[in-house]
């Protein structure tokens, strides 16, 4: 078991590392870096005037050099002009005294996350507040989600066939099909409009960020729920319908156990073995209905920060943003993968 | 020109539509309660239809979702059937009936058809012993005729992209001013107009074509590439199972929309990044299929030069003026056939690279279970190559999942093209397509239902007509 876990983490670490490199090669291709000059400096600059201001930022060197120095496993690059020494882990230009007190490496691993441009503010203290807000919406979604589907699923699946586990299916087919935006926009349409005069709900998550209530934080939430309850719902009935056909159950039943008792007690706790996985590999989905949810509801959250970042350019926040998602969906996978062993008696024995 | 009611002359139907509809949905819940507690279900209904005495309440309620559903499915033929004779005195959906006058046709002809043959026509001809997978290819086979028809200029009214002035953000059925007696349907914006004055019908019919072009074209690249890894990765294993798995991991494990963001954005679509996959990715199909034939025809050479020849030669054409285009980062071929216009080739490339991935895993797996198959030890001890025994054994013997996923994942590339349109990623702004046309409309939500709702209510009956076809198809491939 020990050992499993650590080649796991080899494994996930060694993707994490993959896929920063390909953001970080992504955005650093050299069209994007080109607007980065033009947004930071001056949009008439000359071609020349372009290269010169990318070569005096560092943004010059070669690709693993600059993901190394932002990883931190490289010193930062230095360089010396008339005003003193510039480098990236130094403010300004300074003098050579100053420069010697800064220190030689900065990047993640250091705790130095970088600048964004759109925001003006230290990446790392946007990202928290943002993950903060996602947080709690995440929190809500999982809080509705996760009871509700399993509930259908194991009610479609104790008696496969029955009209309960044909409407059921059917509903959680529709809501399959269902994506965030569609969704979104027919229940802002139905509940929050003057034309239908329901008004039930806002049609905007803005002050939900401060106050949250039920009256501008529901719709939110039921649309990123609802596309996922049907997924994991049929899941488990699919999981449940396995378990009801086993021997063991038929041993209860004709022992004479009780209908509802077989359910609880016998196939229950083996019908939610792949729905847990099932759950926890629901976490990248989740993450592109945040970011589709946060958008049509003016959440400023995780997944409106990745629009921004993406739409603005902002080369450092697109980069801490795709860290943060790529280790959270990892760290999903190495939890799901070790819980669907311990949950497992047949594979743990083994 | 007045302007048009819902349901014009028909109005009168309404209410009995709602009270029908209602009491659907009434006695739907009632038995799915009462089929819970309930314990046997006798049937409510004697030999000969008529109500039986020894009905249960569950019983009844069945008997009660079957009455109404029945309601319901007559007034809407009702709807349609009066919109087709007498076109826009039925109102707006009268209209709308009366432009799909071409798809009704087409859809009733391919249902006569094939259920004329269905003892024939193999699994196809089983899918209409199945009343949901029925259902899921009707809606299917709605859109996909409504895009190929739209597409013959055969349905829209109005072109979907001309502005009307006077017509922005008009309520459905609104006149367009200056038509004249003979405009016919064409003298209403049915489903009225969006922010810039177009006319939100025209654009629903073109957007399906967006969705019917690049959709299944899509899957089924993904799946060439899927099977054409997954095949080898499952069936030798070791460490080219490692290595394509490792990789597969690697796309899986990054957010969908963080990956489209750094696809499709114009300052990497000028590096030329996404042709350069799609050079990678488009040589899939040509492999599979000169692997595919040169496996079976590899003991006959002369039937093996034909085949390749006449498969290869097109495809090989095909595939370099498909990546070629003039202007771009690859631009070397003379013979450009045809040019993918711009956007789509970006967002085809995406959308195959997103889903291979699954493809693969799904193949692998599949390909694990198989090659353990006496089949297949029979025909090593034959002696046949291992490409012979993956594509010609193994293949065909996975079948029935990939079908039924085949269709499921139309349904989420579908999803992703949607996703994309949301994003403004990769289509022109002024494209049809029903994500682009959310994205328009979802900012005056509030105040205009009318622009966004037809495209969002489009795509879920598309998507869901896919998952219940994918689901009837389960379901008969797993009765054999």
């Amino acid at each position: 078991m020990g050992l499993f876990i650590l080649r796991r983490t080899g494994v996930m670490i060694l993707t994490a590392i993959c896929l920063t490199f390909i953001v970080f090669f992504l955005t650093n291709l050299y069209p994007n870096l080109e607007k980065l000059a033009k947004t930071e400096g001056n949009f008439r600059m000359s071609d020349e005037a372009v290269a010169s201001w990318l070569d005096k930022n560092g943004y010059l060197q070669p690709v693993a050099v600059k993901y190394g120095q932002w990883l931190g496993v490289l010193p930062g690059w230095r360089a010396e002009t008339e005003e003193g020494i510039t480098g990236r882990c130094i403010d300004g230009p300074v003098s050579a005294e100053a420069a010697a007190q800064a220190p030689r490496f900065c990047g993640v691993i250091q705790g130095d996350w970088g600048y964004s441009t759109r925001f003006k503010d230290g990446v790392w203290s946007i990202i928290k507040v943002r993950l903060a807000n996602t947080g709690y919406l995440m929190m809500w979604v999982l809080i509705v989600m996760v009871p509700t589907a399993l509930l259908i699923g194991v009610l479609a699946g104790m008696r496969e066939g029955s009209v309960t586990d044909r409407s059921l299916s059917t509903a959680s087919i529709l809501t399959t099909a269902t994506p965030e935006y569609v969704s979104g926009v027919i229940f802002i349409a139905v509940f929050t409009s003057a034309t239908v005069g329901l008004k039930w709900f806002k049609g905007t998550a803005t002050s939900a960020m401060t106050e949250p209530t039920f009256e501008n934080f529901f719709l939110p939430v039921i649309t990123i729920a609802l596309y996922g309850i049907g997924y994991i719902a049929r899941m488990t009935r699919a999981s449940m319908t396995e378990v009801m056909t086993a021997q063991y159950i038929r041993t209860a039943r004709l022992k004479g156990v009780s209908f509802p008792n077989i359910v609880l007690r016998h196939a229950l706790r083996n019908a939610l073995i792949a729905p847990f996985t099932v759950i926890m590999l629901q976490f990248p989905w989740l993450l592109s209905g945040v970011v589709i949810v946060e958008t049509l509801f003016n959440y400023k959250g995780f997944g409106w920060s990745l629009v921004e970042a993406a739409g603005n350019n902002d080369i450092e926040l697109l980069l801490g943003i795709s860290v943060i998602s790529v280790v959270i969906v990892l760290l999903t996978q190495l939890i799901s993968d070790i819980g669907y062993v311990y949950l497992n008696p047949r594979i743990r024995i083994n | 020109m007045e302007p048009l009611t819902w349901t014009g002359n028909l109005s009168f139907l309404t209410p009995i539509l709602f009270l029908s509809l209602s009491a659907l949905g009434l006695s739907i819940v009632a038995w799915m309660v009462l089929s819970v507690f309930g314990g046997l279900r006798a049937s409510a209904q004697g030999p000969y239809g008529a109500p039986a005495l020894t009905a249960t309440p569950d019983g009844l309620a069945a008997l009660g979702v079957r009455l109404s559903l029945l309601a319901v499915v007559a007034l809407v033929v009702i709807h349609i059937a009066y919109g087709i004779l007498f076109s826009t005195s039925g109102g707006i959906i009268g209209g709308m009936a009366r432009l799909m006058l071409p798809v009704w046709v087409a859809l009733a002809l391919l249902f006569y058809v094939s259920i004329t043959f269905k003892r024939r026509l193999g699994l196809y001809g089983k899918l209409f012993d199945s009343p949901i997978g029925m259902i899921g290819f009707g809606l299917v086979m709605f859109w996909v005729f409504t895009g190929i028809l739209g597409a013959l200029d055969l349905i829209a009214p109005h072109d979907s992209l001309a502005q009307v002035s006077g017509m922005k953000n008009k309520v459905p059925g609104t006149p367009v001013p200056g038509a004249g007696e003979d405009a016919g349907i064409a003298a209403w914006y049915l489903l009225g107009g969006d922010n810039l004055a177009r006319d939100v019908f025209s654009r629903l019919i073109d957007g399906a074509w967006v969705v019917v072009q690049i959709a299944p074209l899509a899957t089924l690249f993904a799946f060439m590439v899927g099977i054409t890894l997954g095949l080898p990765a499952g069936y030798y294993g070791g460490r080219l199972d490692t290595v394509l798995s490792f990789l597969a991991n690697l796309v899986l494990a990054f957010p969908v929309i963080l990956l489209f963001y750094l696809l499709v954005t114009p300052e990497i679509v000028a590096t030329g990044l996404p042709q350069y996959i799609g050079v990678v990715l488009f040589a899939f199909p040509l492999i599979f299929a000169g692997v595919l034939l040169h496996s079976r025809f590899r003991t006959r050479p002369q039937a093996n030069v034909i085949w390749l020849a006449v498969v290869l030669i097109p495809g090989v054409l095909g595939y370099m003026s498909m990546i070629n285009e003039a202007g771009s980062k690859i631009d070397f071929w003379p013979i450009d056939l045809f040019d993918v216009p711009g956007g789509i080739l970006v967002v085809f490339v995406s959308v195959v690279f997103v889903n291979s991935p699954t493809v693969f895993r799904i193949v692998r797996g599949l390909t694990l279970d198989i090659k353990t198959r006496d089949y297949v030890a029979a025909a090593q001890t034959r002696g046949e190559r291992p490409w012979y025994i993956m594509l010609w054994e193994i293949l065909p013997n996975a079948r029935g999942p990939l079908i039924v996923d085949f269709c499921l994942r139309i349904g989420y590339t579908t999803i992703l093209l949607g996703t994309l349109g949301f994003f403004g990623l990769g289509l022109p702004p002024e494209s049809p397509d029903w994500g682009s046309t959310i994205n328009d409309g979802r900012k005056l939500l509030a105040i205009y239902l009318h622009p966004p709702l037809p495209p969002a209510l489009a795509l879920l009956s598309l998507v869901l007509g896919l998952n219940l076809l994918a689901d009837g198809l389960r379901e008969e491939s797993l009765r054999d």
